[in-house]
């Protein structure tokens, strides 16, 4: 290891070198302290709390403090959400049976899943049931719970009265438990599906709060686009519907991808910069571009070749609805860390 | 009841920090590790789980009469920091459980034997106050020592306080207090002396205000707070919206699918 020539005891004096001490002791001479550039301290300047530094920069807000189970949570709550109303809405237009059943047997499992994955990101799980003794409107989390509870309820019924009737044949009882389970899980999908934008939206977050308008639908197009995957891997590869629904929610992500690229606003800037920006923008292209042109190929492909296409597209989009959510909760932090934003101080023109 | 307040004045503070040692040990609270964070003399940076009262070191450079400072002085100041108390709460409005509760003396205060640590109030905060303790899970702040003040004492920390720069008391006369203390310190010179209250932003006020000199901005204390509720409107209309795309997307799509007829799959 060489060490750097000032500090060997080997610099060989000149004329600026010997100048410079003598502008030192001039200084000192003169105003018994040294207040010049070049006795700056290791680490100089000072760091300094100022209007143009807000506290040092120490970061306002705190980061958001929950676990890598919240992400996983919008994911698999979008998904079974938008899952049960296309199950209900097909089973009400008398589309395959097929479809019905598998719709239901996704929100069935996103409505065992889900609870499970809120539970454990709580810091007591012990104590969930603390969430049912009230009902707050003015808070989205005490709705998105008890939404939760009736979404879990109707569409765990209706799968289950699914079940024993294509085992033990078709009764009064379960058909009306059916019947039921699928207009809860139809009611409580809607905003099942959607909710988890106005949760993170409602917030002191600037990335989320300054996207609240747009954050809901951009969630249901994402759980939309998860389940219409979920349901092509499952063998619908041949459903016009589904198809339908893919395209249009591929759609909408594209749009929403070319809305948060297309404009400059400070609080945008998690989604564009570092690994949160970088995260949206494989979310993005995951769950718009690619699933949108594999898609518009399909269509124009015979049978078989559209199967394998849908295949690709279902994969794509589940895959970028799944990093849309962690890249919303990355830019949550991001943004959270970013002490100009609530400070209102501007970054420094560059030039 | 009425309502109760803190009025922190940064012109009195010393940067003793009493206020820090006596909130810790009269509410018990960890230590925050002997840290030193470089920024003056500031150790943990912000108020958080196991730390309710802070005090903050705002250095600044030398500058010639700020405050009838000599030119060759840093400027330095300290204010001690706390929970706001807002008057519309980020946090209470947030808390799914109720845990979150107004007090009868106005404070903010969770109940530690409710909350179930959902950490939704964190995000709700728009001063950053509340944080989830790792360990034990659920979210803490400052009680505005509400078990003191149900037995008629004031919080530790102003009880603490050697220089009576935490002053507390009743809401409208501290708030008249405050006032009145800004006239003064104008009147001497100081007129770089502030009160920062926000009373025109959805917060609505605070419990626990500050007299600082300079920009509150130097203080972390954000010119804007806005009380994440305000945007719940917007969010569920777009739910709405989203709801009503999705439902009539389904039934369209599904509709129009030609070859629904034929797949009947036999029960």
């Amino acid at each position: 290891m060489s060490i750097p020539e000032f500090m060997s005891g080997t610099r060989v004096p000149d004329a600026e070198s010997e100048r410079r001490l003598v502008e030192i002791r001039r200084e000192a001479e003169r105003r018994g302290e040294l207040r010049v550039v070049g006795v700056r301290p290791a680490g100089a300047p000072f760091p300094q709390a100022s209007p143009e530094t807000g506290y040092y920069g120490i970061p306002l807000l705190k980061e958001p403090q929950w676990t890598h189970e919240i992400p996983l949570y919008f994911f698999v709550g979008g998904a079974a959400g938008a899952a049960a109303v296309m199950g209900a809405i097909a089973h009400y237009t008398g589309a395959d049976r097929r479809l019905v059943r598998d719709a239901r047997w996704i929100a069935a499992a996103g409505a065992i899943i889900s609870p499970a994955l809120l539970i454990s990101d709580l810091g007591r799980p012990e104590r969930f049931l603390a969430m049912l003794r009230v009902f707050k409107p003015q808070s989205p989390m005490s709705v998105g719970v008890w939404t939760l509870m009736g979404f879990s309820g109707g569409a765990a019924a209706a799968a289950f009265a699914e079940f024993m009737q294509n085992r033990y044949g078709p009764t009064l009882p379960l058909r009306i438990i059916e019947n039921a389970g699928a207009a809860a899980s139809l009611a409580f999908g809607l905003p099942f599906s959607n909710y988890t934008g106005v949760l993170i939206g409602v917030s002191a977050i600037p990335v989320w709060n300054q996207n609240v308008g747009d954050l809901p639908i951009h969630f249901a197009a994402s759980g939309t686009s998860a389940a219409v995957g979920l349901l092509e891997l499952m063998g619908h590869r041949d459903s016009h519907a589904l198809q339908a629904l893919g395209l249009g929610a591929a759609i909408f992500e594209l749009w929403e991808g070319l809305r948060i690229e297309g404009r400059s606003h400070s609080h945008l800037d998690p989604l564009k910069h570092g690994r949160s920006g970088w995260l949206t923008r494989a979310g993005g292209a995951l769950s718009g571009p690619l699933p949108f042109a594999l898609r518009a190929i399909s269509a124009f492909s015979g049978r078989k070749r559209c199967s394998r296409l849908r295949k690709w597209a279902a994969m794509s989009a589940i895959a970028g609805s799944l990093i849309t959510r962690i890249a919303w909760i990355h830019a949550g932090h991001a943004s959270a860390r970013n002490w100009r934003e609530p400070l209102e101080i501007p970054e420094p023109r560059s030039s | 009841m009425s309502t109760t307040a803190f009025l922190t004045d940064s012109t009195l503070c010393i940067g003793c920090k009493a206020c820090e040692v006596a909130c810790k040990e009269w509410n018990g609270l960890s230590e925050d590790g002997f840290d030193w964070s470089g920024y003056s003399y500031d150790n943990t940076g912000a108020v958080g789980a196991s730390t309710w009262r802070h005090v903050k070191f705002v250095e600044q450079a030398p500058e010639p009469g700020f405050g009838g400072n000599a030119a060759e002085l840093n400027s330095w100041n300290f204010s001690s920091d706390v929970c706001k108390h807002c008057a519309e709460a980020g946090c209470l409005e947030a808390c799914p459980t109720g845990a979150i509760v107004r007090t009868e003396f106005g404070g903010v205060f969770i109940q530690p034997d409710v909350c179930n640590g959902c950490a939704y109030c964190i995000v709700a905060c728009p001063f950053g106050v509340v944080q989830k303790n790792r360990k034990d899970g659920r979210a803490f702040k400052c009680t505005f020592c509400y078990d003191r003040q149900k037995v008629g004492l004031q919080p530790a920390c102003a009880q603490a306080c050697p220089t009576e720069s935490i002053k507390f008391g009743q809401l409208d006369e501290l708030r008249q207090r405050a006032e009145d203390r800004v006239r003064e310190l104008h009147g001497r010179g100081m007129k770089d002396v502030r009160l920062y209250n926000p009373l025109d932003t959805s917060v609505k006020g605070i419990h626990a205000f500050f007299v600082v000199r300079g920009d509150p901005r130097s203080y972390n204390l954000p010119p804007r707070p806005e009380v994440p509720t305000i945007y719940a409107k917007k969010g569920w209309q777009a739910s709405a919206i989203a709801a009503g795309m999705l439902l009539g997307g389904s039934i369209l799509a599904f509709l129009s699918d030609g070859n629904r007829k034929h797949r009947r799959l036999p029960r």
